[in-house]
């Protein structure tokens, strides 16, 4: 498993029918690194981590993985260095763990070529790093919400990429949940070098959670950088129109969003 | 924690790797012993409706005539009547059975099946109208027929599309298109000429009386070329069964694969539909049975066309000898089929289903 590979926007323009969701856009996704995008609803998070996976088509510019065009290479090719977790992905009716973890290797297998001894490999491999193992047999519909997640993202490791985008992968879980999944995308950062781009909506999580954090306001890019650089009042007042205070937080020295809403306000720290 | 995947470098088999490998063999075994159990079904349904009717012939009777000896009477009640509908009941089957399965899997909706969104219905539209206005042979009818799906296909498709195609939405639109090609269907039967009851079933419910070996051949034809093109594209069909986004990122081509898929399953469908009429809910059924049985070892493709095939051999079983009267097919199929039908509409009420 290497860092080494880049992956760029270059004046990327996106959108829907005659809706411009993206203006213009540059990015560099440090190789290696746990990169979160952060933004109001409907400022095209999700819409541009959808383009740089291949899924929608830039108007214009460019999505780069190692200087090559993703929309122009082979699926299967692109499919076995860059991985993507939909925000809410389909599990057929009845299929157990295991069957759905195993659909992850289909990037790996050719059209008549039998299930290998590396794709079982693969397979529990992703189960035991997600902690899903004994899960293996049960049917995906009865799990919990956290459970579940979990065993989306074995599936996503099954596919053994170096690169692994997932569209906010804590939402709809309760807050001891989403450190979970967060912790097991820091160990899969850290053990395997992999690089993640993700989607949150919680600030707090991903100033803690993330080497390099992106802010996006109306199409635009508002600030990339180290979360203590990106996150501060002006970032949170001009990406959500909200006024707040940013500390320390004394547990990880990382920026902590305060929120100042209309009530309940008594002292304004920092 | 165990991260490290490399494959060359893993030397002890861990218990959960001995699990994956164990469960797997056994989804493997599991497949293959239903479609085994499922062929052997078809072929003994396939003996019987050939061993059965007004007079019984036993299997070497039945072996005689099919290796070209004249055996009186079986040679020409089984010959030529018997052996050319049940080998139509099987083929039709299986073509309604591939084609079904196909856009409820695609569509992820067991309601998305091509007799309820109106493809069968196009089908049998332009076959009736193509024999009883156009008077055109098997082949004009053939390719008339599936015109007929395809314009249809890309009708429910382009009218149910807004920022994407919502599975409910393209079936509402569906269900209003059949109505109007059934009524189209009708509208011509009574316009016939030489309108006989026989026709009027065929073409509204689907019946494999007079079937021949003219009719049969292009059926066969279609299997052999348009099946191992939709087989070609099997697990690409089962891993739509992720949603879209999930399967583009593991690497499937969206658009060539319903591109292939939707022209092989037209094609399958309105092959038989213009040898057998649109035999009522076979392409419904098979699918969500198949799945039923094989409990998600695999793909649905092979398992449903043998629950297609199984079907109707046993449907025109029942139609042609449980009952004083003789009833085609379709609509001892489509007994069997309307309650299904309901159940799902039920079902789907209370949660979104999918196959």
């Amino acid at each position: 498993m290497t860092a080494t590979h880049s992956l760029s926007v270059e004046s990327l323009q996106l959108g829907y029918g005659d809706r411009t969701v993206i203006e213009s856009l540059d990015l560099l996704v440090p190789p290696g690194r746990i990169t979160t995008i952060v933004g109001a609803n409907a400022c095209g998070k999700s819409t541009l981590l959808r383009s740089m996976s291949r899924l929608l088509a830039p108007r214009a510019g460019h999505v780069l993985l190692d200087g090559r065009e993703v929309h122009r290479m082979p699926a299967k090719e692109l499919a076995r260095t860059l991985g993507l977790l939909p925000q809410s992905p389909i599990a057929p009716e009845g299929i157990t763990v295991a069957d759905l973890v195993g659909r992850g290797r289909n990037p790996h297998q050719r059209l008549l070529s039998r299930w290998s001894h590396a794709d079982d490999e693969a397979v529990a491999a992703a189960l035991d790093a997600t902690h899903t193992a004994d899960l293996a047999d049960r049917s995906v519909d009865e799990l919990s919400g956290g459970q579940r997640q979990r065993v989306w993202i074995a599936m996503a490791l099954a596919q053994q990429t170096d690169l692994l985008l997932l569209d906010e992968p804590t939402t709809f879980l309760d807050v001891s949940h989403q450190v979970e999944v967060l912790d097991l995308l820091t160990d899969l950062n850290q053990t395997r070098g992999t690089t993640i781009v993700m989607v949150l909506h919680d600030l707090n999580m991903a100033a803690r959670y993330t080497d390099h954090l992106i802010a996006l306001a109306d199409g635009k890019l508002y600030a990339a950088g180290e979360p203590a650089e990106v996150l501060t009042e002006d970032c949170v007042r001009a990406v959500f129109g909200l006024d707040s205070r940013v500390i320390t937080d004394p547990t990880s020295d990382k920026p902590l969003m305060l929120p100042l809403g209309r009530h309940h306000v008594t002292s304004t720290p920092g | 924690m165990t991260l490290s995947v490399s494959s060359a470098s893993s030397p002890a088999e861990t218990p959960t790797l001995a699990a994956v490998t164990r469960s797997r063999v056994r989804r493997s075994r599991r497949r293959g012993l239903v479609i085994g159990i499922l062929v052997a079904l078809v072929v003994v349904a396939y003996g019987i409706n050939l061993m059965v009717g007004e007079t019984f012939y036993t299997l070497s009777e039945i072996g005689r005539v099919i290796l070209g000896e004249t055996v009186p009477g079986a040679s020409f009640t089984v010959g030529e009547l018997r052996l050319p509908r049940a080998s139509l009941a099987a083929l039709a089957g299986f073509c309604f059975g591939l084609g079904g399965v196909t856009f409820q899997t695609m569509l992820r909706n067991p309601l998305a099946s091509p007799d309820v969104i109106g493809i069968t219905s196009g089908a049998s539209a332009a076959a009736a109208f193509a024999i009883v206005v156009l008077g055109l042979s098997e082949t004009g009818v053939s390719v008339f027929a599936i015109g007929a799906g395809l314009g249809v296909a890309v009708i429910v498709y382009t009218l149910s599309f807004r920022d994407g195609v919502a599975g409910t939405r393209l079936i509402l639109i569906g269900i209003g298109i059949a109505a109007m090609l059934d009524s189209a269907t009708a509208y011509v039967l009574s316009q016939a000429a030489q309108w006989d009851l026989q026709q009027a079933q065929r073409w509204l419910t689907g019946s494999l009386n007079g079937a021949t070996w003219d009719e049969t051949g292009p059926v066969a034809l279609a299997l052999v070329v348009l099946g191992p093109l939709l087989l070609s594209q099997a697990r690409n069909l089962f891993m739509l069964q992720l949603g879209d986004d999930t399967a583009a990122a593991l690497g499937v081509r969206l658009e060539r694969t319903r591109i292939l898929v939707i022209v092989a399953a037209v094609g399958l469908l309105a092959f038989a539909t213009a040898a057998t009429g649109p035999i009522a809910f076979v392409a419904f059924l098979s699918g969500p049975i198949a799945a039923r049985i094989i409990g998600g070892a695999g793909s649905l493709l092979v398992p449903a066309g043998l629950v297609g095939a199984l079907l109707v051999l046993v449907a025109d079983l029942i139609g042609q000898n449980a009952f004083d009267i003789r009833y085609p097919v379709g609509i001892v199929t489509g007994v069997l089929g309307a309650p299904y039908l309901v159940y799902l509409l039920i079902r789907t009420n209370r949660a979104g289903g999918s196959l």
